[in-house]
């Protein structure tokens, strides 16, 4: 039931936009498509709603092979990125439409429209907005007109294209939190694509991480944040500082600390790369032990209840970065210009691929 | 040029420069349209109400202009039809030769009416491809009222299409998709969706195609043959009777296809209006 991808391929030209997508994603399921841009989640998403055709593998929608069906006899919902509202009708023509182009024999009654349109229009929070045209609308209220038009037509499916992109913070920040509410209470399986990680871990059960046209891990947020598959994961799901170093026989060595790698138990003497969210770096005035990295302090930021450090390491020159609370900052009243050390407590260590320089998403 | 004045920026001679490019835009326009589209009505009038009534009413004028409202009636239609293909197939699908399908579209623009009539003497004329074949069947088409269709249809083929497509393109595809993703058919989703969309420029592209091929001399000129009574259209008559020294009567029959186009402006005008209206309203 649900939703499921089989070995989907998709070409445009000479640019392979997905190469051999499995996804299965059942009723009752939120699942988030997170990946930067051009790594092939809106063609998914496309492909699954029948807007554009695999060159090889199939859909199969609650058990049954979508794949030859066009968009129009799939029965899913679908929220574009701008809307899509028919500019021209207003808010609750709009939202009557795919109930009013059913063939005479299944389309419901006037009547019955009408209230299916004014229940969609309340469980959206509009239905005093049903006579005005979109363009009368905020951005936030007509992505809203956008999912209860989806909704009328009770899809199998559900699917969002970036259905937050083009709100302000706030707006976004509020759809997101109803997104999940209205989510629980229709039960179908859901499908989002966004850019924004933050988006993807806050509101889906699981979420696939897609990179150049495959799906890179899967799995629920604590399990993907916490255990990434890859270097390509890990820097994607927040902010990261990178170590480079070599790993032999289940120890890590950077610098001048070592850390433990239980991973790589069988490697011997390889470069490796390790990972450590700002979060994870301990900040201290003096050198407890070996295990630390003498740093100086180059920029001091408070974002909300934390407070962001800029750090430059003194025997290299390389930038980290380390996220502290204000309390430990009171504590310690770092400076801008001073020197201190820096020790990360946990590091991810994957063996260094020296074809596949990972790119750094820290901001 | 409110703020100009009130923060005394503007000089006596910005005034006057002002005043002065202001009076050459106004005699020009005077000297050039207006006063010569008064001189038709002032000329079509000369011998009053009843040689006007006269000169239209004569046979060989209502010949002439039920000729011209056949092709209009034939060209326009058949252009509109076209125009939505064309623009829609540019528009909302990627293709190879889409570029040239559009340069294309421009050529009846780009080549002298004179030409366009002449290609299709050479083809469907005695001495044509077509010619012999066409005449062992009896069928005529140049110097007869075909010809003068296809002529007609020939020089106004972009006008719906070069409407639209700019239009169409700035839309996108997205609302048809979600029409489509909404279950609705390939026509639901023309009429409901694309159709109210263009509405104003479809129906602009219409008026610019209708003037066109009501006023069209150059192609017709040359695939008409002038006959009498027969093929001419109400350009071709005008000129006829010009020739034949019946000023008044040219000028009367001219008055028919002016005030066609001053009718054209005004609805122009008023669709215009009207859009940007909606415009606001829908936008």
């Amino acid at each position: 039931m649900g939703i499921e991808v089989r070995n989907v391929t998709k070409k445009f030209g000479a640019f392979e936009a997905l190469k051999g997508i499995d996804l299965s994603v059942p009723d009752g399921e939120l699942l988030a498509l997170l990946g930067p841009s051009g790594s092939g989640k809106t063609t998914l998403l496309r492909i699954i709603a029948g807007l554009e055709f695999p060159d090889t593998g199939s859909i199969h929608l609650n058990g049954e092979d979508a794949s030859v069906r066009s968009a129009s006899e799939r029965r899913v919902g679908f929220v574009f990125q701008h809307y899509a509202l028919f500019r021209h009708m207003t808010v609750s023509e709009n939202v009557a439409f795919g109930l009013r182009v059913r063939p005479r024999n299944l389309r419901p009654s006037r009547e019955a429209i009408r209230e299916r349109v004014m229940s969609l229009l309340k469980l959206v929070q509009l239905d005093w907005l049903a006579d005005r045209y979109p363009g009368q609308l905020s951005g936030g209220q007509r992505q809203r007109v956008a999912l209860a038009r989806a909704l009328a037509v009770e899809p199998q499916v559900l699917l969002l294209d970036e259905p937050f992109g083009a709100l302000d913070a706030r707006v976004r920040k509020e759809l997101r939190i109803w997104l999940r509410r209205l989510h629980d209470e229709i039960n179908v399986a859901c499908v989002f694509v966004t850019h924004d990680q933050e988006e993807a871990l806050e509101v889906s059960d699981r979420v696939a991480i897609m990179d150049k046209g495959r799906i890179e891990q899967i799995g629920t947020p604590d399990n993907v944040y916490e255990n990434p598959a890859n270097p390509f994961v890990y820097s994607f799901l927040g902010n990261v500082n990178l170590f480079h170093g070599r790993v032999h026989s289940g120890k890590a060595r950077i610098g001048d600390i070592e850390v433990d790698a239980p991973d790589h138990g069988d490697a011997s003497d390889a470069p490796a790369v390790g990972y450590t969210r700002p979060h994870e770096m301990e900040v201290s005035r003096e050198l407890s032990g070996a295990d630390a990295i003498g740093v100086s302090v180059v920029r001091i930021q408070s974002v909300g209840p934390n407070v962001k450090l800029r750090l430059k390491r003194t025997d290299s020159g390389q930038f980290l970065e380390a996220e502290i609370t204000r309390e430990r900052q009171r504590e310690l009243e770092l400076k801008v210009g001073e020197s201190v050390f820096v020790r990360p407590r946990q590091v991810r260590v994957f063996i260094a691929d020296p074809s596949e320089v990972p790119i750094n998403y820290q901001i | 040029m409110q703020n100009a004045a009130k923060s005394h920026h503007e000089t006596a001679t910005g005034r006057a420069v002002r005043w002065a490019l202001t009076f050459v835009a106004l005699l020009f326009l005077t000297l050039f349209v207006v006063v010569p589209l008064a001189l038709v009505f002032v000329n079509a009038f000369e011998k009053g109400w009843h040689g006007y009534l006269a000169a239209i009413s004569q046979p060989d004028a209502r010949a002439a202009i039920r000729l011209t409202l056949i092709a209009a009636a034939a060209a326009v239609p058949l252009n509109t039809i076209f125009g939505i293909a064309a623009a829609w197939s540019v528009s909302k699908f990627d293709f190879p030769g889409k570029n040239i399908l559009v340069t294309l579209l421009d050529i009846p623009f780009a080549v002298s009416p004179v030409i366009s009539g002449l290609i299709f003497v050479l083809i469907f004329g005695l001495q044509g491809w077509l010619g012999p074949w066409l005449e062992d069947h009896g069928i005529q088409i140049v110097f007869a009222a075909p010809g003068i269709i296809l002529a007609t249809m020939f020089v106004t083929v972009p006008f719906v299409a070069r409407e639209l497509i700019p239009h169409m393109q700035a839309q996108g595809r997205e609302e048809e998709e979600a029409a489509l993703v909404l279950g609705a058919n390939g026509l639901q989703t023309f009429f409901r969706v694309t159709l109210p969309n263009i509405k104003w420029s479809l129906l602009y592209g219409v008026i610019l195609c209708t003037a066109r091929a009501t006023g069209e001399y150059g192609a017709v000129a040359v695939v008409s043959g002038h006959t009498q009574g027969g093929t001419n259209t109400i350009p071709l008559h005008v000129e006829i009777l010009y020739n034949g020294y019946d000023s008044s009567g040219a000028f009367a029959v001219a008055s028919l296809l002016t005030l066609l186009s001053v009718v054209t402006l005004i609805i122009k005008k008023v669709m215009e209006w009207k859009s940007s209206g909606a415009a606001v309203h829908g936008n």
